[in-house]
């Protein structure tokens, strides 16, 4: 079933606000297999400049499966089957980097629904915001659902 | 921040040390519960194939967060990084049995003003590019 074009433009209630933890970082450092001293030790963090242990650079994807709040991902209207997803690209603008202590909110809006041959391009824009609305990261995702174009009228059918 | 590389030492061409990542099973489990990205393919062989897939793949958020080590070792400072970018061109793909090796290798392909560079990576699986237009732009010292 092709996902809901309807839905370009959506978006999305602000999260509820996430607050970074140094063991979470820590948790996704272990996870990702890099135990640089800058995640894990705020000794070692603030000798580079940061107020507390930072988070990788990669770090806020997280985010966004955190809460069961409105989002692409759990929105019926979409259609998206989460078993035909693959991710197709991702962008990461990073106004400073985030640090334990952070308290953040993520907001997502759906930019962009494609076909790609047989599959379909969907385009999810996520804003990262501290508690006074400062942006602290803008995340570019698109993701690609496998399968799901609609079949061309124009194309002969595969068998 | 605190990159301990300085613009001033680096060119266009300058090459990144490179860093090789073994990826078994147990490393997408671990990242699932650390991201929360819990979707079926990074760990379930079965409906992996069901859905057309060669086997489980890994997360390509793991991939991508791989290819950036090479940058935050690089610079010193994992803050540095200021943007990251990059399409996923081919699945890494992680059988039970032997896991797969991703090969990450990088080069500074642009200065910019305000001592920023890009570096462009390359992520290679099993003789294919899992990683396209891999770009990191750096705040160096």
């Amino acid at each position: 079933m092709p996902l809901n074009r309807d839905l370009i433009g959506r978006s999305y209630p602000a999260s509820d606000v996430y607050e970074v933890a140094r063991e979470k970082i820590r948790d996704f450092a272990v996870a990702i297999g890099d135990l640089n001293p800058a995640y894990t030790d705020a000794a070692a963090a603030q000798a580079l400049g940061h107020a507390d242990v930072v988070a990788p650079p990669t770090f806020l994807t997280t985010l966004q499966f955190r809460f069961p709040h409105p989002s692409p991902a759990t929105d019926a209207e979409l259609g998206l089957n989460y078993a035909l997803v693959v991710h197709g690209e991702q962008r990461f603008a990073l106004d400073r980097p985030v640090v334990a202590g952070d308290r953040l909110r993520a907001q997502q809006a759906i930019t962009d629904i494609r076909d790609a041959g047989r599959n379909e391009l969907l385009t999810v824009e996520t804003t990262v915001t501290d508690e006074a609305g400062v942006r602290v990261a803008l995340a570019t995702s698109v993701i690609v659902s496998r399968g799901t174009a609609a079949p061309k009228s124009d194309q002969k059918q595969e068998a | 921040m605190a990159a301990t590389v300085s613009y001033d030492e680096v060119e266009v061409g300058t090459a990144l040390p490179s860093l090789t990542f073994p990826v078994q099973r147990i490393n997408l489990v671990q990242y699932c519960g650390a991201s929360g990205d819990f979707n079926i393919i990074h760990w379930n062989e079965t409906t992996a194939k069901l859905v057309g897939l060669p086997d489980v793949i890994a997360h390509g958020m793991f991939t991508m967060a791989s290819a950036g080590r090479v940058v935050t070792d690089w610079a010193g400072d994992p803050g540095a990084v200021v943007a990251f970018g990059t399409r996923f061109s081919s699945p890494v793909v992680v059988p039970e049995a032997g896991g797969a090796t991703v090969d990450v290798s990088g080069e500074v392909t642009e200065k910019l003003d305000g001592r920023q560079v890009v570096v462009t990576l390359t992520a290679k699986c099993g003789g294919s590019h899992v990683l396209s237009g891999c770009r990191a732009t750096v705040q160096l010292a």
